[in-house]
């Protein structure tokens, strides 16, 4: 006999208990604490700050404990925290000229200014998989030296004094702020870049590959890749004058790109842009390609119909937590739009069988759903 | 009209925002849903010339993300410190408000204001006019939001009835008279009494 | 739910929410463009509607969810605990007593009056959007009213089954002028859009609202020798016996046996109760 699903608070809470259960696992394990995930798990706490948008390591730990360490849930929840905060003013723009690195390379200049900075990298690694880190661990300590105090100038701005570069013209104009007024398009580039920071890695990773393999190809150097603390300011109403109000961890790349000239302009390189927040070296190099690809028009390339060149596809579908809703959604009930497709269905394979089958006596496997009498 | 409820410039907000809006919110709706119906808004108070029915429009729908116009006395120096103290709302000339608040004549012309664009009817903007006498006779109304007709009396018909062949664009307005509250959005269809326009 | 301000949005997403509900009640059907905030719940499961309903709710409110028809799915129960923790509101299964409904995917049965207001949860608000994935192109024939595009797929589905092949989110056009989508409603409940009670519709995730202000003429698209028609799974509840509701389909065994019963479990049940009384 029917019974509808009754109950659903009960199964709803009975549902959340059995997650937390879930959540902390075995208790002969040691808990994990919040500080443990912000400190050695800064990378997944980078990337829940950049795609969660809202920079503060401690909240990206909890909420990577909170969601069992699926990032994506972690960054919904990160979101979700960030609409109910009060906005107080905007920074200044970031100085990245400014930024103590602890990482800077340029592919672009076997030297340049201020050096090739390795930093903390997994680049020349060998992905052997290190068992005495299963066992032990240990508190390892790199060697410190005096840091430098020469200054670390863009590359761009030494490629910019020669003049082979294109100048990105600087604007005092306020963003439009996506969090705050619908997406619309045409987007302009401070949108553009704004919807690609914060949308997911994977997805952009996949965009800004598909542009080397000849979608929309720019041919892309890296010019320069920085990783380090920048002074955040904002100017104070009530003082005239911008403030440190706090710094950050951001991950700025700038990509060289094929030049473009025309009868009245001499060739220039151009250039793609990303930045993000915390260690974020993959992101932070695809958003450059996509950006640079994004580019197409104002740059007077050709659209050769690439996903990548294609603003409102890229903008639309980049932010993973309306994707990961919208995908998920269909697991929600819809019984009630499929019974109207299963009345359609039916009757339509009825018309088509009478159509085509006036014979009295009907194969009997034609017969074998089972119908309500008409 | 009304002197601010506690006697200073800045007084006479609701007392309960969040719910107090949320109130005088679904008036504001639902006399727009239903052109002819006439709502009551009574809960603040701003400086003359604003009636209370102004007041509570302003209070519920501007902020710092809308350009208000004030028009004729409405644009008087303690009105503007009201409007900016409570809603932070940058005063802007007709042309490009979002809200334009003022006595029905002292809104006049009514070119001046925004009507959207094709691809952007809602791109408009919202008067919100007092009038001397506010009552469900007069012009007769047809449209989204009235089952067979209603009746408002409106200023004047020439004017709000080219508005409305301008549907989907237009401007909307929100008739107001002390505490009363009438909507006239630009799907309304009107047809003259005869003798009632101005 | 301390913290948090009534119905859990801040003043100024309400008044910018607001504003978008004025304007969608002045255009029927005109898809406005609105400043959606990530909720604390998933794009996809009815930020829209709730966003919505967050900017429209009163305290004195008595609020009804549905899903699928139905008060007790738990999508429905997950966001009426929502708004009775954050907004303190009466909640009720009865169509009647509530003044507010909120819904996904159906229409009550019971005709509604000119005291209440459905909100609806949309996923995808564009009704073009299968036809023309562009915005900027959509939004180009809503501008001129070019909506051949959607009569061309609807005469391709009658020649090639004989008759419109959409059984919900079935397109209508709004006071003679936009097509819109009445979100993913049997066609079923169609007629019953031309309504006494205000209608609000909120699509999160896309970004828009609009609406139907009471007795808006809605019009299912057809044509002259296709005309609409509402369809329903034939029969009656098994339940309560009502011919007139729209049937949810129950698998009762693996060989075949089903039973049809209300959609709409308070319909269902009023009806049950009636004739136990009687």
């Amino acid at each position: 006999m029917y019974v509808a699903v009754k109950g659903g608070e009960q199964a709803i809470d009975n549902a959340h208990a059995w997650m937390a259960e879930r959540r902390r696992g075995d208790t002969d394990v040691a808990e994990l604490t919040t500080d443990q995930i912000r400190e050695q798990l800064a990378l997944a706490v980078n990337r829940v700050m950049a795609e969660g948008s809202l920079y503060d390591p401690d909240l990206a730990a909890l909420a990577i404990k909170q969601s069992r360490g699926d990032l994506i849930e972690a960054i919904f929840l990160i979101r979700a925290y960030r609409t109910t905060l009060p906005r107080f003013g905007a920074s200044e723009p970031l100085d990245t000229a400014a930024m103590a690195c602890d990482r800077r390379i340029s592919a672009t200049f076997k030297d340049a200014p201020g050096g090739q900075i390795l930093g903390p990298t997994f680049d020349y690694t060998h992905r052997l998989l290190d068992f005495k880190l299963a066992a032990e661990g240990g508190a390892p300590r790199a060697e410190t030296a005096d840091s430098d105090p020469v200054p670390v100038p863009h590359i761009s701005s030494i490629l910019g004094t020669e003049g082979v570069l294109q100048p990105e013209p600087r604007t005092d104009t306020t963003p439009r702020d996506l969090t705050r007024e619908p997406l619309s398009f045409p987007a302009d580039r401070a949108v553009r870049l704004q919807s690609l920071t914060r949308g997911d890695e994977g997805f952009l990773l996949g965009l800004g590959y598909s542009t080397q393999r000849g979608h929309a190809r720019n041919h892309a150097f890296v010019g320069e890749l920085r990783i380090g603390m920048v002074p955040v300011e904002m100017e104070i109403p009530e003082l005239g004058f911008a403030i440190e109000i706090g710094e950050i961890e951001a991950t700025e790349c700038e990509t060289v790109n094929q030049f473009k000239g025309s009868k009245t302009e001499p060739p220039q390189f151009t250039r793609g842009y990303g930045l993000v927040f915390g260690q974020s070296e993959r992101k932070s190099i695809a958003m450059a390609l996509v950006d640079r690809a994004l580019r197409w028009e104002e740059l007077g390339e050709e659209n050769v119909g690439a996903a990548a060149q294609d603003a409102e596809f890229v903008l639309s579908h980049s932010d993973n937590i309306q994707a990961t809703g919208f995908v998920e959604h269909i697991k929600l009930p819809h019984y009630v739009d499929f019974q109207a497709e299963l009345e359609l269905i039916r009757r339509l394979r009825r018309e088509a069988e009478a159509a085509q089958a006036p014979a009295p006596d009907a194969p009997a496997e034609r017969t074998k759903e089972q119908e309500p009498a008409e | 009209m009304s002197p601010t409820a506690d006697g200073t410039r800045f007084g006479g907000g609701f007392t309960d925002p969040s719910r107090d809006a949320a109130r005088a919110f679904r008036t504001i709706m639902t006399v727009l849903a239903r052109p002819g119906e006439i709502g009551t808004l009574d809960q603040v108070h701003a400086p003359a010339p604003l009636s209370q029915a102004q007041a509570a429009l302003i209070l519920t729908l501007c902020d710092t993300n809308t350009g208000v116009h004030l028009a004729g006395a409405a644009d008087d120096s303690a009105v503007r410190d009201w409007v900016r103290f409570h809603t932070g709302a940058p005063l802007v000339a007709a042309e490009d408000a979002e809200f334009a608040v003022g006595t029905w004549d002292a809104l006049q012309p009514l070119d001046r204001f925004a009507i959207g664009t094709s691809e952007y009817p809602d791109r408009s903007a919202t008067l919100f006019a007092e009038v001397p006498v506010l009552a469900p006779e007069g012009a007769t109304l047809k449209g989204p939001g009235i089952r067979n007709t209603a009746r408002l009396s409106l200023p004047e018909t020439g004017a709000l009835q080219d508005n409305a062949t301008l549907f989907p664009l237009g401007f909307d307005v929100y008739f107001t008279c002390g505490t009363a509250l009438a909507g006239l959005p630009r799907s309304t269809q009107i047809t003259a009494e005869d003798a009632q326009c101005t | 739910m301390s913290g948090y301000n009534f119905a859990y949005l801040d003043e100024d997403t309400k008044r910018m929410i607001r504003r978008a509900i004025l304007k969608a009640l002045a255009v029927p059907g005109y898809q406005v463009p609105f400043a959606s905030r990530e909720m604390p719940m998933p794009y996809g499961w009815g930020t829209g509607g709730v966003q919505v309903s967050a900017a429209v709710l009163v305290p004195e409110d008595t609020m009804k969810v549905i899903d699928q028809g139905a008060d007790d799915t738990t999508n429905a129960v997950s966001i009426r605990a929502f708004f009775q923790k954050t907004a303190d509101v009466a909640v009720t299964e009865a169509t009647g007593k509530a003044t507010l409904i909120q819904t996904r995917h159906r229409i009550p049965e019971e005709p509604l009056t000119k005291d209440q207001i459905l909100v609806y949860q949309v996923p995808i608000p564009e009704p073009l959007r299968f036809l023309e994935p562009r915005e900027t192109e959509t939004r180009k024939m809503h501008a001129l009213a070019e909506y051949g595009l959607m009569h061309v797929k609807l005469y391709e589905d009658i020649a090639r089954h004989g008759e419109i092949a959409t059984s919900y989110a079935y397109p209508v056009e709004a006071a003679g002028r936009y097509v819109m989508d009445p979100s993913p409603i049997p066609k079923f409940d169609n007629p019953k859009l031309h309504s006494a009670a205000i209608q609000l519709f909120g699509a999160g995730r896309e970004q828009r609202i609009y609406a139907l202000p009471p007795y808006t003429p809605v019009v299912s698209l057809d044509f002259e020798d296709h005309p609409f028609e509402a369809r329903k799974a034939e029969g009656a509840c098994g339940l309560c016996g009502a011919e007139d509701s729209y049937l949810d389909e129950v698998i009762l065994d693996d060989r075949g046996g089903r039973m049809f019963v209300c959609s709409d479990t308070d319909y269902c049940r009023t009806r049950r109760e009636a004739e136990e009384a009687a």
